[in-house]
C-alpha cells in the first residue's frame, strides 16, 4: 500500500504527510471505521471520486446535459398547427438565428449594452475601490466595503422595481392614480430620463455594480503599498502610477468582475420589462422570451445558442486573464 | 503614493455619490410602502400610512408566495450545501487532471444568463426521459424549482467552503492524525468545526440567491407554483397592487440585507486560524 503513496496528492509537503498519516497512524485496533480508513488509505482516485462524484454528476447530468439537450432541441421542426416540436430534423431554426440580419443586429446591440454597463461599472468601481482600500481612514474601510456590497442582496426584482419608481415620468401610466406627479427624480429634480434605453442601462448598472466593486477592492487590497511608493520614488505621478502599475495588476480582478456585469446584462429580459416602454426588440433576451412564449421552443432554443456561445467564449478569454482566481 | 488633497477629496466624493446611488432607490421604495396613494409617483415626505403593510400581512397572494419562496430556498440550500461542500473538500485536497474544468463547471450556472439556464432546464424537465429500462418525466412544481435553484446555488456554498479550507492551516489536520485520530474523527473534530461558519455563511447566501431568483424560476416553476419574485413581477404593473408590491419589496430588503450582513461577518470571522 505504501507504494501507492507515490501518486498521492502533492499539494504541499504537508498534505502528503496528511494523506500518509490519516490513514496509516489511524485508530485503535478494533475501531469499526478502520476498514473504511484502510480502503481509502493512499487511494487517491477513490478519495476524489467519493467526494467529487455526486456534485460532478449533478452538474454534468442536470446542467450540462440540459444545455446539450437545449441545443439539440433547436434542430427540430415546429408543427405550425399544434405548435409543438415534431420529430423532423431541420437546420432552419439555427439559420434563422444566425443569418437573419435583424436578429444579429439585436445581438450586437445587446452585447453593446452589456459592454457599456461593464465599462461604466469599471469606471465607477476603480476610484471608489481605490478610495476605500488606500485613502479612507483605516477604521472605516471594512464598514465602507460592506456598505458597498450589501445592496447586492436587496433582491434583483426589488432593485429593478426601485428604478421604476425612481424614473417614472410625470403624466405616465400612473398619473391618473395619484397626484399625477412623476417618480422621485422627476418630482425632486424636475427631470428624468424616463423609461427606455437609458433607464435599462442605469438599472443594469445599478444591479451589477457591487459585483465589480468587490473583486477590484480585493485586488487593490492585495496590492502592496510599497509598489505605489516605489513608482512615486521613481518619479511617476499618480496618473502614471495608475496606468503603469495599478491597472495591469488589477486586470484579473476587473476580468473577474466583468464576468458578472457582462454576462448578467447580456441575457437580461426582466429589466427591459420593468423600465422599458414599448420597445420590445431592444435586448436579445426579450426576443428569446417572446419566441418561447409564441410558442416556438425550437426557435427560442436556437436563439439561446447566441448568448451561450458569447458567454462561453467570454469566460474562456477571462480565464486566460486570470479571472477565476479572483472570483 | 502621495495624493493631493483635492484628489483625495474627489475620490471621497465619488465614493459618497456611489453610496447614494446604491441606497437612494431602496430608500425610495421603502418610503413608498408607507405612501397613502396607489402610485409610484413620489409623495415627498408627507402622508404616511401603515395600511398597506396591514393589507399585505392579511392578503393571501403575497403570503403564500413568500412561504413558497422560503420552502424552495430552504430545500435548494440544503442540496447546494451538500453538493458544494463535497466538491470543495475534493478540490481543496486533491490536485488532479480536469481540476480547472471542474471549477469552470461550478461557475457556469451563475455566469450563463438565467434565460439560457432557464430554457435549458425547462426543456429537460418537460421531456420524457427514456432510459431503456424505465422512463420518467421530471415535470414542474416545487421539486423542479428545487433542482434548478440548487444547481446555481452550489457555487455559493462551494466558494465559501473552499475559501475557508484554503485559509485554514493543514497543520491542524496533520496534528490530529499525529495524535491518533482516524479520518472520520479528524473530520468530526477538526475539519467540520473549521468549516462550520463557512457553511452557515454559504447557506445564508445560497438561501438569499434562491429566494431572490426570478428568471430561472419563471421557466421552471410551472403554472401552479408561485414564488415571491414571481408574484412581484406579475403585480408591479397592476395599479391596484402597486402598494402591496412596495410593501413586499421593502420586506424583502429588510430581511435579506441584515442576513447578508450577518453572512459576511461569518465568512470574515473564523478565518484567522492560520
Amino acid at each position: 500500500m505504501g507504494g501507492r503513496l507515490d501518486d498521492a496528492a502533492v499539494v504541499t509537503a504537508a498534505s502528503v504527510q496528511e494523506t500518509a498519516s490519516t490513514g496509516g497512524g489511524a485508530s485503535g485496533p478494533s475501531h469499526p471505521l478502520r476498514t473504511v480508513n484502510r480502503l481509502f488509505h493512499g487511494r487517491r482516485r477513490l478519495g476524489i471520486g467519493s467526494l467529487l462524484g455526486v456534485p460532478l454528476l449533478w452538474m454534468l447530468v442536470v446542467y450540462v446535459g440540459s444545455l446539450v439537450l437545449l441545443v439539440i432541441s433547436a434542430l427540430y421542426r415546429l408543427d405550425p398547427k399544434t405548435q409543438k416540436p415534431t420529430d423532423e430534423l431541420t437546420g432552419e431554426n439555427l439559420r434563422a438565428a444566425f443569418t437573419v440580419w435583424d436578429n444579429i443586429w439585436v445581438v450586437i446591440r445587446t452585447a453593446g449594452v452589456a459592454l457599456l454597463v461593464t465599462i461604466l461599472a469599471v469606471a465607477i468601481s476603480l476610484p471608489v475601490a481605490f478610495f476605500v482600500s488606500k485613502v479612507a481612514w483605516r477604521w472605516a474601510r471594512r464598514g465602507l466595503v460592506v456598505a458597498l456590497l450589501l445592496p447586492l442582496w436587496a433582491g434583483y426584482l426589488v432593485k429593478g422595481y426601485a428604478w421604476r419608481a425612481m424614473l417614472s415620468p410625470a403624466g405616465g401610466k400612473f398619473a391618473a392614480e395619484g397626484k399625477g406627479g412623476g417618480g422621485f427624480l422627476e418630482s425632486t429634480f424636475g427631470w428624468t430620463p424616463g423609461y427606455g434605453r437609458v433607464a435599462i442601462v442605469i438599472s443594469l448598472l445599478y444591479l451589477w455594480l457591487p459585483y465589480m466593486i468587490l473583486p477590484i477592492y480585493a485586488g487593490l487590497d492585495r496590492l502592496a503599498p510599497s509598489l505605489l511608493d516605489a513608482a512615486g520614488d521613481l518619479g511617476a505621478r499618480p496618473l502614471r502610477t495608475f496606468r503603469s502599475v495599478i491597472l495591469p495588476l488589477l486586470l484579473p480582478s476587473i476580468a473577474a468582475g466583468s464576468i458578472f456585469t457582462f454576462s448578467l446584462s447580456l441575457g437580461d429580459y426582466i429589466v427591459p420589462q420593468i423600465v422599458n416602454q414599448g420597445e420590445e426588440r431592444f435586448m436579445f433576451g426579450s426576443i428569446i422570451n417572446a419566441t418561447l412564449g409564441a410558442p416556438n421552443q425550437p426557435l427560442a432554443a436556437a436563439y439561446t445558442v447566441w448568448p451561450l456561445l458569447i458567454i462561453v467564449l467570454y469566460l474562456l478569454a477571462m480565464k486566460r486573464l486570470g479571472a477565476f482566481e479572483n472570483l | 503614493m502621495k495624493l493631493s488633497l483635492p484628489a483625495r477629496l474627489t475620490l471621497g466624493l465619488a465614493t459618497a455619490a456611489t453610496l447614494v446611488f446604491l441606497y437612494l432607490p431602496l430608500a425610495v421604495v421603502a418610503r413608498l410602502s408607507f405612501n397613502p396613494a396607489k402610485s409610484v409617483a413620489w409623495p415627498g415626505w408627507s402622508g404616511f400610512t401603515l395600511d398597506w403593510w396591514r393589507k399585505a400581512w392579511s392578503a393571501d397572494g403575497p403570503r403564500d408566495a413568500l412561504l413558497n419562496s422560503c420552502k424552495v430556498a430552504l430545500a435548494a440550500t440544503v442540496v447546494a450545501l451538500f453538493l458544494g461542500t463535497l466538491a470543495a473538500l475534493a478540490m481543496a485536497r486533491f490536485v488532479f487532471f480536469g481540476r480547472n474544468a471542474v471549477s469552470f463547471l461550478m461557475v457556469l450556472p451563475i455566469a450563463l444568463p438565467g434565460i439560457v439556464t432557464g430554457i435549458a432546464l425547462q426543456n429537460t424537465f418537460s421531456r420524457t426521459i427514456d432510459l431503456g429500462l424505465f422512463s420518467f418525466k421530471i415535470g414542474f412544481g416545487f421539486h423542479s424549482l428545487v433542482i434548478a435553484h440548487a444547481t446555481f446555488c452550489v457555487v455559493v456554498a462551494y466558494n465559501n467552503v473552499i475559501a475557508r479550507l484554503r485559509r485554514s492551516s493543514p497543520n491542524l489536520i496533520e496534528a490530529s492524525a499525529d495524535l491518533g485520530a482516524h479520518g472520520s474523527q479528524t473530520f468530526r473534530y477538526i475539519t467540520f468545526p473549521l468549516m462550520r461558519s463557512a457553511l452557515l455563511a454559504g447557506g445564508i447566501l445560497a438561501f438569499a440567491l434562491s429566494f431572490d431568483e426570478i428568471v430561472v424560476t419563471t421557466f421552471t416553476a410551472g403554472s401552479g407554483f408561485l414564488t415571491l419574485p414571481q408574484w412581484i413581477l406579475a403585480n408591479f404593473s397592476r395599479p391596484q397592487n402597486v402598494p402591496l408590491v412596495n410593501v413586499m419589496a421593502t420586506f424583502v430588503m429588510l430581511v435579506s440585507i441584515p442576513l447578508a450582513w450577518f453572512a459576511q461577518r461569518l465568512s470574515d470571522d473564523g478565518g484567522g486560524e492560520r
